[in-house]
């Protein structure tokens, strides 16, 4: 099933604390979290995003801190998925633990913020709706993409823990 | 076939005689760490799996040190879940807000032995790996499932070797050393790898030395960063480890992805500039950037060696009323080692303010937060924009320069400030 949403463009190394501050750290709810998404960058963001859209990054999205409430704020603001040349490890692996689908794929050059994106999670396609150009991501690998089946980490351990 | 640190010791912890970079292995964690910053979400996801118990309280650390003593209603909510839980759980390895922080404390309290594997919630986790540990910072989700299966899975990094050779001249620390390998890397130089310090300038370090260059392995994106166990190492451990371990070297023959020769006989010091930890120069290209607060601190420069460093430059002078100094001990061990040697009174009679150990202003909670236009130079390990108040400039480098500057009222060599008098 393809997502659709708008296109949110950035540069390369928006970091952890460009995405969440640190000082909402003492937030756990992931409604409050995106209160404060990307506040960092733009303190009007969250006030501009609508829940589906998608953010098309460039080098090393993610890097920094290993604190979840990161990716969190953003599915928490509705951020549908992530779209990144590469990524730092730990947001990645925080993200897909978390249910927020992200994709290594260099397509930031074809995206305006805005444009319509359409992606497939299965078969890797970012499709620019408005131009029609098209990128193709790694595939996310079947260990990790186990985890997105599964809608998260802990529902993937949900069901493999022993009943009773 | 000859492997790397990293690799024999996730051999050994997955059962198999050797492993590939690559390849997915799923281990046993022997040591999992939680503090009050992204310690409640773990809690929420490990509650939200229906369990009542984790895996094995003796494996699991919690620690207080992001924002101590409390400052605000909700962080304190947050220390009582995690005091509460540590109860609940019967957790013996409970570290409230007078200890430190956390980086500091595994180490000191045995947490930390070599050829184990340990995950914390923090990104600095790495730090660890100084003991030769496979020490690194994950996701509170990832640390729930850990809670609730003690097992874990990782990609087997590739390894890059840096070696370090040379004669260390006069003003160059460890944080010298890390930001210029952070120069020639990059701060994505070193994604998903497993970084391994060695050579002499690394061997003849001490073990609090060797944390500062670990702790910045994560700024280069590294899984891990490590220090192969010797002499240092077991004399470190000799009265903190509670229990056996087995000190894994790598082989001599084993296969790096690149090794890296750094000479530092010429190096300068070093500073990271705003906003980017690899945006570093030689101290010359930023001589006289006023600074308003100069902060000797954190998990990366916090330590006894790095106390010591800074009160020798401050001693019998006075940091001019432009300059908010602040020194912050890594753990009350380091603090009571401060204490002893006079290093406290040094710090405060040359008009700094020292605060208990805790992580302090670092990542942006308490202690020391800039307005918007102010410049802080600080020995921690991030300068991104925003991390310690929105729209405030922040430049890294050694305790040594810190000081310095601090008494300066500007960026300045060491060295010049002695001419000076």
């Amino acid at each position: 099933m393809p997502i659709t949403g708008r296109a949110w463009v950035f540069g390369d190394k928006v970091d952890t604390d460009v995405i969440l501050p640190g000082k909402y750290l003492v937030l756990s709810d992931e409604g409050e979290l995106g209160k404060h998404a990307l506040e960092g960058f733009d303190p009007g963001f969250v006030t501009k995003v609508q829940p589906g859209d998608i953010i098309v990054g460039g080098r090393y999205f993610g890097c920094g801190s290993s604190r979840e409430q990161a990716p969190v704020a953003l599915k928490g603001v509705g951020i549908a998925a992530v779209v990144a040349e590469t990524f730092a490890r730990i947001f990645y692996r925080n993200a897909l633990n978390i249910g927020l689908p992200a994709l290594e794929c260099r397509a930031r050059h074809l995206f305006q913020d805005g444009d319509p994106v359409s992606l497939n999670l299965e078969t890797g396609e970012i499709r620019n709706l408005r131009t029609g150009q098209m990128a193709q991501a790694k595939p996310i690998p079947p260990f990790m993409m186990d985890i997105i089946a599964a809608g998260g980490l802990m529902n993937k351990i949900r069901v493999s823990l022993p009943k009773g | 076939m000859a492997m790397t640190l990293s690799e024999k010791i996730l051999a050994r912890a997955a059962g198999r005689a050797e492993v590939s970079p690559g390849e997915i292995v799923e281990v046993p964690v022997d040591v999992a760490m939680i503090h009050e910053g992204t310690g409640p979400l773990a809690l929420k996801s490990f509650r939200s799996l229906g369990l009542e118990k984790v895996w094995d309280p003796s494996k699991v650390v919690v620690i207080l040190d992001h924002y101590a003593p409390s400052p605000s209603e909700a962080a304190a909510e947050n220390q009582k879940m995690l005091r509460d839980f540590a109860k609940e759980q019967g957790i013996a390895a409970f570290y409230d807000i007078d200890q430190g922080i956390c980086h500091q404390v595994l180490p000191e309290k045995g947490h930390a032995l070599p050829g184990q594997i340990l995950v914390g919630t923090d990104s600095h986790t790495c730090t660890a790996g100084a003991l030769g540990v496979f020490a690194t910072g994950i996701g509170s989700t990832e640390m729930a499932g850990v809670f609730a299966t003690g097992r874990i899975w990782f990609k087997v990094p590739e390894s890059l070797k840096l070696v370090y050779r040379g004669s260390i001249p006069p003003y160059i620390t460890p944080m010298d050393i890390i930001l210029a390998t952070m120069k020639r890397l990059t701060s994505e130089g070193g994604n998903y790898k497993a970084l391994e310090f060695a050579g002499p300038v690394v061997e003849a370090m001490t073990v609090g030395q060797r944390m500062t260059l670990c702790n910045m392995a994560i700024e280069m994106g590294g899984k891990v960063g490590m220090v192969a166990p010797d002499a240092v190492t077991l004399a470190y451990l000799r009265d903190r480890a509670k229990e056996p371990f087995q000190a894994l070297a790598p082989d001599a023959d084993a296969t790096y992805e690149e090794t890296i020769e750094f000479d530092i006989s010429r190096l300068v010091p070093q500073v990271a500039c705003p906003h980017s930890v690899d945006n570093v120069r030689d101290i010359g290209e930023v001589e006289g950037t006023t600074i308003h607060q100069a902060f000797l601190g954190t998990c990366t420069n916090g330590r006894l060696e790095d106390l010591r460093l800074g009160a020798a430059v401050v001693k019998g002078k006075k940091i001019p009323p432009s300059v908010r100094m602040i020194v912050i001990p890594a753990s009350r061990e380091v603090f009571l080692g401060a204490l002893k040697e006079g290093l406290v009174q040094t710090f405060v009679e040359a008009g700094a303010i020292v605060a208990n150990p805790n992580c302090g202003p670092c990542c942006g909670n308490h202690q020391g937060i800039l307005a918007p236009g102010e410049v802080c130079l600080s020995t921690a390990n991030r300068n991104f924009s925003g991390r310690m108040g929105r729209g405030a400039q922040l430049y890294l480098a050694s305790p040594q320069v810190v000081a310095a500057s601090a008494v300066a009222g500007r960026i300045v060599h060491p060295a010049r400030l002695w001419q000076a008098g």
